[in-house]
This record gives C-alpha cells, sequence and structure tokens, in this order.
C-alpha cells in the first residue's frame, strides 16, 4: 500500500537580499588582497594596454601593480610632496600626475627620472589627463585655474580662469582632442573646448563636485559630489538627466562596468553601490572597512580595486569559471562512474522481461521513528538538526497530540538540551507559533521539578530574561506602528472605500 | 437483520450506468470471486481483474447480508431488508430460489429457518424458531463455531453461546470499565473452525479469545492486546492457523493460533477497515474499508488488488467540480486529498494528494482537510486550501497552487501560501478570461477581506510562483462569495447584503447593486448571451436579477433558493429550492424570468452541492423540457446522496462488459423480468431489440453462444412487444440515480409521473 509519507519540512522565505542576476555577478569574487599603502590611497588608473598594470597614487608615490602581483612592479618616487592622480596615456607608454608642490611630472613607463616637469601652477594640482591626440595634457589645479600643455615643447598652450574654487576632478573626451570637462568646488562642471577660449557648456551640480565620469558613447556625463550622483545629457546641452541619492556621505569616485551596463559609486560612507544604467536602480552593494576614496575597475570586470583612506588598497580578483564550481564539487563526493554504469550498458535481448526493481525510499532517522511511533526517540533526532526540521518535527507531532507525550519524561541532560533550542529559536517569528506551545507544555510538565538541577533553572531563567526583553520589543513596535498609522491616517483624505493594495501576509513579530 | 452506519448504493429509475457500487460485506466464492452486497444489488467481482462480472438484482431494498451455501459452492444466499432471503447462481446470474420471510422484528433476534424443500421460485418460509433473543444488530458480533455444534453472539457486555444439542444457552459477562478504564463492550466475534475457541473484539482493542464456554464457571480467556482502538472485525482463516483483526487503525493484524506473541502487519490500508473476509481455501483475504473500498489481499499479507468506488469522504466540503481536461468530477476523497472520478467510465480515475502528510488513523485526531478546490477555465491551475483547526483560536490554513504537468499528465505543486487570510476561507474562484497571459485566482474570507492572486513571471533562479496582486474590503462588512463575469472583465463579491461589482484589471470598485433585506447566499453570472446578467439568491427567500449595463434589477422572484449555478455550456442555470423537506429544481435563462423546465421533489432533503458536467456526445432532443440537458448533465448532491439527473434517451448505452454475459445477462434479466413483481419489473432495464441485434452482429462468432439459443432471442427481438412499448413511454423520462452518502434508512421513493407541473407564477419586477 501507500508508502509512509515524510514529514514536510516547510520552506521559510529567505530573509535579506534577493538573489538576482546581478548579485550573483558581483558576488563571483573571491576574497580581497589587501595591501597597505604609506598614505590614503587617491587614485588609481588602468593601464589602458594589456597586461593591464595600474597605477595607485597614494602619499608621495606612485605604485604600478601588475594584474596579479601583490608587490609594485615598479614605483615612481621622485615627488616632493604628495601626488595626485597619475594617469596613463593610451599607448600606455607614458604616465602623468600632479603634485602638492604645483609641479607636474611627465614619466615614462621603464624610466624614473621625470621626462617633463611642466611647471605654472601656482598650487597643487589634483587633476592631470592626456588628450585623445596623445600630445596634449590637460591639468587642473587648487589655484582655480585649468591648462593645457604642450608635452614635446613642455610649454602651456591655453589658460582658463573660468572656476571660482578647486578644481578636483576632470576628464578628458576621448573621442574629440579638443574636450575636456573639469569639475570644481565652485559647485559647476565646465566642458572646455581647446579651440575656444572659454567653457562651452557649464552644470550646477549644487555640491562641490568630487569627481565626472564620461560615457564611452560620450553623450551623458556622470558627476559626484556630496551625497549626489548626478547624470547630465551634453547632447541636450548639459540638461540633468537623473539626480542618485543612495550615500549617506560623500561620493567619492565613480567607475564605469566594461560594458557599460552598470555605474560604480564608491563614497565616504564605507560603501561602493552598483546602479544599473537603464533604470538606475541599485542592484549589489560593496562593503568596506574604511572610508572609500579610489575605485577602479579592471578590463572585463576581472577585479575591482578600492583604495581607502586608511591606506588600504584591496583587490578583489573574479573567480575563474572553474574555481566557482569546484565549490560544489567539495560539498560532496559523489560515487564513482563505475557505480552509475553498472549493467546500464546491457542491451536487452529479444526475449528478456524486464523485471522492474522497486525503488528504495530512504527516510531520515527522525522519520523512521515517527513511523514507529516512537515519538520521544524522534524529537531527540530532530534536534540534532536544523531548527527548521526540529520545528516541522514538533509541529508533526503536535498534529499527532502526541507532543506532550514526546517532552515529558527526560532527565537533566535531555532537557537541557531541548531547553537550549527552544531560547534559541523561540523570538524567531517563524518558529514562534509551534514553539510557544511547546515551550508552555515544558512548563506545565516539569513544573514539580524546578528547583532541583541548576541547569535547568538556569536555562529558564534566562527564558524568563528572553521573554521579558521579547515583549518589550513587541511593546516598542506598536508604539511605532501606531505613530505610523496616525502619520498615515493624517496624509491620506478620508475616502469611502478602504482599498490595502499590495498588503502582504508578513506580520510583525 | 439490518446493518446501520454503512453506505449504501440506491439506483432509482432503470438504469445502472451511474451507480457507484459500496461494498457492505464481501465475500468469497472461490479465488476468483468476490461478491458483496451493494445497495439494492449483490455485485460480483473478479478476483484478479479488480472488474464487476455481475450484478445480482432482484432485490428491492437494502441487502444485508451475503453467504455462501456450504453445500453448494457456487450459489449463495442474500438477504436484505426487503423481508427476502434469495438463492444465487452467481456464475450464471440466476436467482433459481427464493423464499420470502414475511415477518416484522420488534427487535433484533436470532430466528432459525427451515428451509422447505419445493421447486418453486418462490416460497414462503413460515417455520421458524427463535433461537437468541435480543442480538446485536451487528453481524459481525454473531457466528456459528466449529461446524454449527454451536452458535456464539455478542452484545453489549455479554457474550451468550447457544450448543445446539444440548439446546441450552451459556452467558458470560464482563465489566464495563476494567481497572486500567479500557471498555469492555463486544464489538465482533469470531469462532475458530476447528477448535473449542471464540476470539472476541472489544472497544478498548482488546482480543479475548475464549475456552471452556460449556462450562459455566471454569471458562478462561486469554487477551490479546495490540489495537488501540475498537476492533471491528475479526475474522480466522478455514484451517484456524491465524486469526485476522481490523480496526481503525487501518492495519490488518494476522495472529498466530496458539502462538500469539508472532503478529504480521499489513499498514496504511487507507482507510478503517469495516470486514474481514477470507476464501475458502484460505489464499486471498478481503478488507472492505469505511472509505467505499475492497482490499484484496494474498495469504503471504501482500496487497493483490484494489476495488475502489467513489471515495467516501465524512462530507462533501470541496464543491462538486469538473476538471475542464479529463471532465472528471472532482470532490474530497481520502483524507487530505481530491478525488478525481471518472462519470464516463463512472471509474475513480486517481487521487491527488494535497495535504502531503502521513494520515494517522485516530479518532479525535483534528487533521488537515481540503475544504475548498477551484479549477481555471482551461484545467492549467488548480487551487486548493486545505484547514486544520484545532482550537477555536488557531486556525491552520494554507491555499495551495497547483499546475498541471503535460509529462506527467497530473497536477505538480507550485506555491505553497500558508496563512493566506486570518480566517476561513468562503469563496474561491479562478477567472475565466479568453486570454491566458494573466491569471487570477480570487479567494474571499470571513476576516473581512478578499485577495487577489496573480501569478508572478518566472526569475531566473525559479519558475513562476503565485503572489499577492490586491486585497479589497468594504466598509469592514464580511464578504461570502466572488464570482467572475464569463469573459473575466468583471468580478462580483457579495458582502452581506450588497453586491460590488470590480474591474479585476484595475481593481476597481465599479459598481454596488444591494436588495435588502437578507445577505446575499449565492451569485452567479449569466453565461454565452446572457452574460450581461448578474443573479443573487438571498437569505429572504430572493432571487434577484440585475442587469449590468442599465446596473439595474432586471427581474426577481420570491423563492427559497438553497443553490444557484449556471451552465457553462449553455444559457441555462439551475436553481434548487428547499421546500418541506424536499428540494424542487428549476431551470431558467436569466434572459426571462419564466423557468424552462421544473421538477417538484426531485429529491429529499436540501441540495447542498451541484455541477453541471458536460456530455461527451451533444444530445440532439428537440423536446423542450429536455433541451437544457442537451449540452450537459446536471450533478447534485443532497445531505444524503449523489444524485444525477439526465435524461435517458440512449437506452442500450450501459456499459458491457463481455459481450457473452451481456447476451446471457440480458437473458436471465428477462426471465427474471416476468417472474418479479410489476414494481421490480418498472426497476430492471429492459434489453432493446435493436441493441440485442447489434450485439450479435458485433461479437465475434467464436465468443457467441451456441445458434440455437441465439435464435430465439433474435425472433423476439423482432417482435413489437408489449413491454417495449412501455419502455418507449417510459424514453423521455427523467431518471434518478443516486448513491446514499449517509446512514439514512432507504426512503420509499415512489416514482412521479414526469411532472409538466408549472411552478409558483414567478413574479416580474
Amino acid at each position: 500500500m501507500a508508502s509512509f509519507k515524510p514529514t514536510k519540512i516547510p520552506i521559510y522565505p529567505k530573509l535579506g537580499e534577493k538573489v538576482t542576476q546581478d548579485t550573483v555577478y558581483w558576488k563571483n569574487y573571491k576574497a580581497p588582497v589587501q595591501i597597505k599603502e604609506f598614505g590614503a590611497v587617491t587614485n588609481i588608473h588602468f593601464s589602458p594596454v594589456a597586461p593591464h598594470n595600474y597605477a595607485v597614487t597614494a602619499f608621495t608615490r606612485i605604485h604600478i601593480y601588475g594584474p596579479f602581483s601583490q608587490e609594485p612592479v615598479k614605483s615612481f618616487t621622485r615627488f616632493k610632496d604628495t601626488a595626485y592622480c597619475g594617469r596613463y596615456r593610451s599607448d600606455g607608454q607614458l604616465l602623468v600626475a600632479g603634485c602638492e608642490d604645483s609641479v607636474v611630472r611627465l614619466f615614462d613607463v621603464s624610466g624614473k627620472v621625470a621626462l617633463r616637469m611642466f611647471k605654472g601652477h601656482t598650487k597643487a594640482v589634483h587633476v592631470t589627463d592626456f588628450t585623445s591626440e596623445r600630445y596634449h595634457i590637460f591639468t587642473g589645479s587648487d589655484d582655480y585655474t585649468c591648462r593645457l600643455w604642450d608635452i614635446p615643447n613642455a610649454t602651456e598652450l591655453n589658460t582658463y580662469q573660468e572656476h571660482t574654487d578647486y578644481i578636483r576632478c576632470g576628464v578628458t573626451s576621448k573621442l574629440n582632442r579638443d574636450l575636456f570637462i573639469t569639475g570644481s568646488y565652485d559647485h559647476t562642471l565646465k566642458l572646455f573646448d581647446a579651440r575656444v577660449d572659454k567653457s562651452v557648456i557649464t552644470m550646477d551640480h549644487g555640491q562641490p563636485v568630487e569627481s565626472v565620469l564620461l560615457y564611452p558613447s560620450e553623450g551623458l556625463v556622470v558627476s559626484a559630489g556630496g551625497r549626489y550622483v548626478k547624470v547630465w545629457d551634453l547632447l541636450k546641452g548639459g540638461q540633468p538627466l537623473v539626480s542618485l541619492k543612495n550615500h549617506h556621505k560623500t561620493v567619492t569616485s565613480l567607475c564605469l562596468s566594461s560594458n557599460g551596463q552598470r555605474l560604480l559609486s564608491a563614497s565616504l560612507d564605507r560603501h561602493v553601490k552598483v546602479y544599473n544604467t537603464t533604470n538606475f536602480r541599485v542592484v549589489h552593494n560593496f562593503d568596506y572597512a574604511a572610508s572609500v576614496l579610489s575605485l577602479a575597475l579592471a578590463p572585463d570586470d576581472e577585479s575591482i580595486i578600492v583604495g581607502m583612506t586608511n591606506g588600504v588598497l584591496s583587490i578583489k580578483h573574479r573567480k575563474s569559471p572553474e574555481e566557482s564550481k569546484e565549490v560544489s564539487h567539495q560539498q560532496r563526493r559523489r560515487p564513482s562512474y563505475r557505480v552509475f554504469v553498472k549493467g546500464k550498458n546491457y542491451m536487452p535481448k529479444q526475449d528478456d522481461y524486464l523485471v522492474s526493481k522497486p525503488v528504495r525510499e530512504y527516510l531520515t532517522k527522525y522519520d523512521k521513528h515517527l513511523k514507529k511511533f516512537n515519538i520521544s526517540k524522534a524529537l531527540d533526532s530532530a534536534l540534532q538538526r536544523k531548527p527548521e526540521v526540529t520545528v516541522a518535527v514538533i509541529k508533526e507531532l503536535d498534529r499527532r497530540g502526541t507532543l506532550k507525550n514526546a517532552l515529558a519524561g527526560r532527565d537533566e541532560k535531555a532537557l537541557s538540551e531541548l531547553l537550549h533550542f527552544i531560547t534559541k529559536n523561540m523570538v524567531d517569528f517563524r518558529f514562534a507559533p509551534v514553539l510557544v506551545p511547546a515551550a508552555n507544555m515544558i512548563l506545565d510538565i516539569y513544573r514539580s521539578v524546578i528547583g532541583q538541577s541548576p541547569v535547568v533553572d538556569r536555562q529558564l531563567l534566562y527564558l524568563q530574561d528572553l521573554l521579558q526583553k521579547e515583549i518589550n520589543y513587541q511593546q516598542e513596535l506598536l508604539d511605532v506602528l501606531g505613530m505610523l498609522d496616525t502619520l498615515f491616517a493624517s496624509s491620506v483624505p478620508r475616502k469611502e472605500l478602504l482599498c490595502l493594495e499590495g498588503m502582504n501576509n508578513c506580520t510583525l513579530g | 437483520m439490518v446493518e446501520h452506519g454503512d453506505i449504501r448504493v440506491v439506483h432509482r429509475g432503470g438504469i445502472a450506468r451511474y451507480c457507484r457500487f459500496l461494498c457492505e460485506r464481501g465475500i468469497f466464492c472461490c479465488c476468483r470471486f468476490l461478491l458483496c452486497g451493494s445497495g439494492y444489488e449483490v455485485k460480483v467481482f473478479s478476483t484478479s481483474t479488480e472488474e464487476c462480472i455481475h450484478d445480482l438484482r432482484a432485490h428491492t431494498d437494502l441487502v444485508t447480508g451475503v453467504l455462501l451455501r456450504p453445500s453448494n459452492h457456487l450459489q449463495a444466499y442474500s438477504c436484505s431488508t426487503d423481508g427476502t432471503v434469495r438463492l444465487w447462481d452467481y456464475t450464471d446470474v440466476c436467482n433459481r430460489l427464493m423464499f420470502a420471510m414475511m415477518c416484522v422484528f420488534a427487535e433484533f433476534q436470532l430466528v432459525a429457518v427451515h428451509l422447505p424443500q419445493s421447486g418453486d421460485q418462490l416460497v414462503e418460509a413460515r417455520e421458524f424458531s427463535a433461537v437468541l433473543s435480543d442480538v446485536s444488530s451487528n453481524p459481525a458480533a454473531t457466528s456459528f463455531g466449529r461446524g454449527g455444534e454451536y452458535i456464539a453472539s455478542a452484545k453489549g457486555l455479554q457474550l451468550e453461546v447457544y450448543f445446539f444439542k444440548k439446546q441450552k444457552p451459556y452467558r458470560f459477562f464482563l465489566k464495563e470499565d476494567n481497572k486500567k478504564g479500557g471498555k469492555n463492550t463486544f464489538t465482533c466475534l469470531a469462532c475458530h473452525p476447528k477448535d473449542d475457541c471464540i476470539a472476541t473484539g472489544h472497544e478498548d482493542g482488546k482480543i479475548r479469545l475464549w475456552r471452556n464456554f460449556n462450562h459455566k464457571k471454569e471458562y478462561t480467556y486469554t487477551t490479546l492486546h495490540w489495537h488501540h482502538s475498537a476492533v471491528s472485525s475479526l475474522c480466522f482463516t478455514p484451517e484456524g492457523t491465524n486469526l485476522l483483526s481490523g480496526g481503525i487503525e487501518s492495519v490488518l493484524v494476522q495472529w498466530r493460533y496458539n502462538q500469539e506473541s508472532q503478529r504480521d502487519f499489513l499498514p496504511r490500508l487507507g482507510a478503517a477497515i469495516t470486514h474481514i473476509a477470507v476464501s475458502p481455501d484460505g489464499a486471498l483475504f478481503c478488507t472492505s474499508h469505511s472509505d467505499n473500498k475492497i482490499t484484496i489481499i494474498r495469504s503471504s499479507i501482500q496487497v493483490s488488488a484494489v476495488i475502489q468506488g467513489l471515495v467516501k469522504g465524512d462530507s462533501v466540503r470541496t464543491d462538486l467540480m469538473v476538471d475542464p481536461r479529463s471532465k472528471a468530477l472532482v470532490l474530497n476523497g481520502k483524507p487530505g486529498h481530491l478525488q478525481f472520478y471518472s462519470l464516463q467510465r463512472d471509474k475513480l480515475l486517481y487521487n491527488l494528494d494535497i495535504v502531503q502528510q502521513e494520515y494517522i488513523h485516530q479518532s479525535g485526531l483534528e487533521q488537515f482537510e481540503v475544504v475548498k478546490a477551484a479549477f481555471d477555465a482551461y484545467g492549467n491551475w488548480l487551487a486548493t486550501v486545505e484547514e486544520r483547526k484545532q482550537k477555536p483560536t488557531e486556525l491552520e490554513l494554507n491555499l495551495k497552487l497547483w499546475a498541471f504537468d503535460e509529462q506527467t499528465q497530473s497536477f505538480m505543486l507550485n506555491t505553497t501560501i500558508s496563512a493566506p487570510h486570518e480566517a476561513r476561507i468562503t469563496a474561491m474562484c479562478f477567472c475565466h478570461s479568453t486570454d491566458s497571459q494573466t491569471t487570477v485566482l480570487v479567494s474571499v474570507s470571513k476576516d473581512g477581506h478578499f485577495k487577489a492572486w496573480q501569478l508572478a513571471p518566472a526569475t531566473h533562479t525559479e519558475g513562476p510562483s503565485w503572489s499577492c496582486d490586491f486585497v479589497g474590503a468594504y466598509h469592514s462588512l464580511v464578504p461570502e462569495c466572488c464570482c467572475f463575469s464569463a469573459d473575466g472583465s468583471l468580478l462580483a463579491v457579495s458582502f452581506q447584503e450588497v453586491v460590488t461589482v470590480w474591474s479585476p484589471a484595475s481593481w476597481e470598485l465599479l459598481t454596488t447593486l444591494s436588495q435588502p433585506p437578507g445577505a446575499i447566499r449565492n451569485l452567479c453570472f449569466g453565461q454565452l448571451t446572457c452574460s450581461k446578467y448578474l443573479l443573487g439568491t438571498t437569505d429572504k427567500n430572493l432571487l434577484c436579477c440585475w442587469n449590468l449595463l442599465t446596473c439595474s434589477l432586471e427581474w426577481s422572484t420570491s423563492m427559497d433558493v438553497s443553490l444557484l449555478l449556471s451552465d457553462p455550456f449553455s444559457e441555462n442555470m439551475a436553481a434548487f429550492c428547499c421546500q418541506a423537506g424536499c428540494t424542487d429544481l428549476f431551470v431558467f435563462k436569466p434572459s426571462e424570468p419564466r423557468p424552462l423546465f421544473s421538477h417538484k421533489a426531485v429529491c429529499l432533503g436540501k441540495v447542498t452541492r451541484a455541477v453541471f458536467a458536460p456530455r461527451e456526445k451533444m444530445l440532439e432532443s428537440c423536446e423542450e423540457t429536455s433541451q437544457w440537458l442537451n449540452h450537459s448533465q446536471l450533478y447534485f448532491v443532497t445531505q444524503y446522496m449523489v444524485n444525477t439527473q439526465h435524461n435517458e434517451l440512449v437506452i442500450s448505452d450501459s456499459v458491457a462488459m463481455t459481450p457473452f454475459s451481456v447476451l446471457l445477462g440480458k437473458r436471465s434479466q428477462q426471465e427474471g423480468q416476468e417472474a418479479a413483481s410489476s414494481l421490480l419489473a418498472e426497476r430492471t432495464q429492459l434489453p432493446q431489440g435493436s441493441a440485442a441485434v447489434r450485439e450479435l452482429l458485433q461479437t465475434p462468432a467464436h465468443v457467441l453462444p451456441s445458434t440455437s439459443f441465439l435464435c430465439s432471442m433474435f425472433v423476439e427481438s423482432l417482435l413489437i412487444s408489449k413491454q417495449i412499448k412501455r419502455k418507449e413511454k417510459k424514453a423521455a423520462q427523467y431518471t434518478t440515480t443516486s448513491l446514499w452518502l449517509n446512514n439514512t434508512l432507504c426512503p420509499k421513493l415512489s416514482r412521479q409521473k414526469p411532472s409538466l407541473y408549472c411552478p409558483t407564477p414567478i413574479l416580474h419586477d
């Protein structure tokens, strides 16, 4: 006849973040490699050519790291003061960096000594970059000016004095040799054209601009300043497109993923957030130990590199496909291939009669006990399992009307084990409806022996504490609920029809 | 002896197509056949194929017992509450001999009847003598022992043994309660075939083996205890080596005689065991169960066959439904299951396990029950609600949604929603929209809300699942029923006396309709051309029809409608009105307040559930009163039974078992009919001439009986007999077939002439 139906273990909805394709993608990184630099890491820039080394600007040096090395491949240390903004040229041969001492230095990647020194700024230079035709350098400085330099002659080509505060970020166009954008602490972004003497477009960000990013298509520009990340449409003359406020401290760095589908923003609030660039919703979030100052993504998102205020450079490499699969392999060793093909490659002859082998059903230990109505043993073996399983077995015993018998007749050790489970899981709202009556039953059964065992007494006292705490929590929650209700009631105009849309069944507590 | 507490099959009218059998007490004839009393008839089943081979029909009332004739194993006796005992040749369906006992017993007593030796078919036994007075009404509590030397009977706390030789009864008494509080009342007994030993079953689950009972004082008994509740049946194997016992635990226990510590068990037989029988050679056992099932078990304690009728649950708590795919009738079956019952083949298709929990066979235990179920229009989705109420404050509710799986051809669990509402769900329906893009389920609960559930699209990790889309309420009134319009564009939800009409597209309240006083009891949209009408019935005996285009009352009439339902295959609506213990049926179209058809007193009691089931083949009836049954048949359940209202036009349509048995069966029926009373003649179906000829021509020659045998029948079929005329007259009548689902005694039903009676004039509003 029908076989024994095993106890059904309910699947509880997972709390916390939902697993989406993005979480799967962004979680697929190895544990971070941490490198301690001498000071706060202000800038990270990847070489555009393979093997994609990256330049890390921290304090008075620029270190060049290889894609997998944990030691710097090369260091540029000839700075008199704090270095800023080490950036590669598009051919990966030259590197430019600003400095606190207002001198802009140009290095050969293979050399050590600066090839050119561009002097002209009067204050610290925080922004440097190569223009797309590779022979000019654009710089922005704390003296409110930005300048264009000619590399071969080391001469200044042009000076723009439009900003009224420090220029702390800027980027040159990759498609047009004459365009570059600067962001300044005067809350504005300005698009300059080298062919004319003044800015072409001015955009008001509203906060001191910390970072500017151009889309690969260069139709959109993203700026970060204060807690806001704003997207501007250049083709519409600098019209604001979106304003995002997802961080609770100043956003310091921006970065695009390799396919341009995701935007990453790093902030002093120690988070890096990933946005979908079609709807600008946050799809993923990384937590770091300290405030993040700089952020860079390797080509093809092979690694995420983050520089922090405490001088730690955190490098996360993407897991290779084998590695991500390996996890499941390690969980359980499967029987060998021979086991599965055993007898399967036999070709039946014409007169053969197939006798089907009955499939043996496997029952877990507690189900075996339940099948034999050994209720106390079933509960004992279920206590060794996950709380979901134990609660399901307790529920099953309750359904059979034998929970009281299963709980009764325990010695000190067994009872303290049971009480330990109950105190651990009773306040979990998923299990409370089952465990509260069970706890009541235990108290009823063992009321007469209270005071005989110090172990059990201690646990009972703890249970009492726990309940008192839980009652207080619930009280507070109800208070909040009442406050919210009054707020809602006052804000919603009174209507005849009451429609509660999308109310879910999740009850509080 | 009348046995109470069992379900009986009753078939009214002439045809047996829709009879569901119900096993009363099975006995084996030999290893090949199994006889059991089933309603008004005795059924013969094959033990190997599980098929019903013969229906032995002659009794005019419930068959209460079947017994093999000890001297001839090809004959069997059957007794019935109509006061007759019949002797059957069950292999060729003749009741050769029959004698009637015309006696009325004030209370149950055991009588010995001397069988008169005469050649007549009907003899009246006048000589009988009372052996034991005041015996239990349960036939399991009486048994012959050791080749008929004595008879033992138990009632209450008393065991009585009567020795035929000494003509002397011995009585043994037990105390009412023993020390441990067990109840000592006798429930059944069995006598050892070879040894002086009587086994008795008790209320507290004990079995006592009595020996030395031919002494007044020195009798002894030993006690066996395994069952935890009352033993309902006991049986010794023919050699007396084993004792079989069964009870509510639905475990068959085999005890070795004299080595009682050795036991064999056959657990999980499905439902409480009511009777146990053993074949004369001891090779097969059979158990009949409380859910209308016979299990045939080999002596090695392995199930070999299961004969299952319409599963009898405690009550039909789900509505009657028709599965749109298999066209099967769907209702509660085994505890925690839904049964799919094919009406065309009159066979149980399968049971769908809804609760998926081990059922504990123990009385007084609250377990999950399926209380609501609904299919969507194409049969792709099934929604079920199960509930368990342990304490009045704690109600456990689960809403489950099942998707039809093409590969396994059954329903697979898709989503489980625990606690979908805070109180009991009173109604549930799917949107019948024609585009299957969005499927919406609406559930209505006593907590004052109705919720709409929608199929959410599949995510990359998991398939599509259901989630709550909308929660609606109206003035904190309690909603009662809900209904979607035929095209799925409107949802009507009744809140006490107010009907609210919502748009499922935007979940806007479109309009409210009300006709106070009286809360709405039923709500139904018109179908097809009448889809602009919404019909409702109220507590205060009012049937209202609203026109949804004008949002006004079209007409209303005063009648106490207990159930209103619409035929999805035509415009017709059926209304059952309960009046003075009887139920009347009215069929009408919503567009005009005039009944198309009415039938007074369709059945006794209140009709609780009904459904229109589609016909396999459309009928081409032109008669005005029967046109409404062209597309579908109406099935209904009263408090007592499942009924079907159908048009009997195709007579030769009954299920043929084997060509041979059909031919022979018809002949013997004809014979029997001539002998029987006129009342009986009306009940039994006549073969139709053309059908016999058709059978003759279709059957392969090598299985036909001899030509001489067929000749007379063939000639007869060409004659226009009086009987056939009478039958033709009967052809257009409405007949009912029913299954008794409760232990009420069968009422004497007199057939009514087709009522062309027009009911009370319906008032126009």
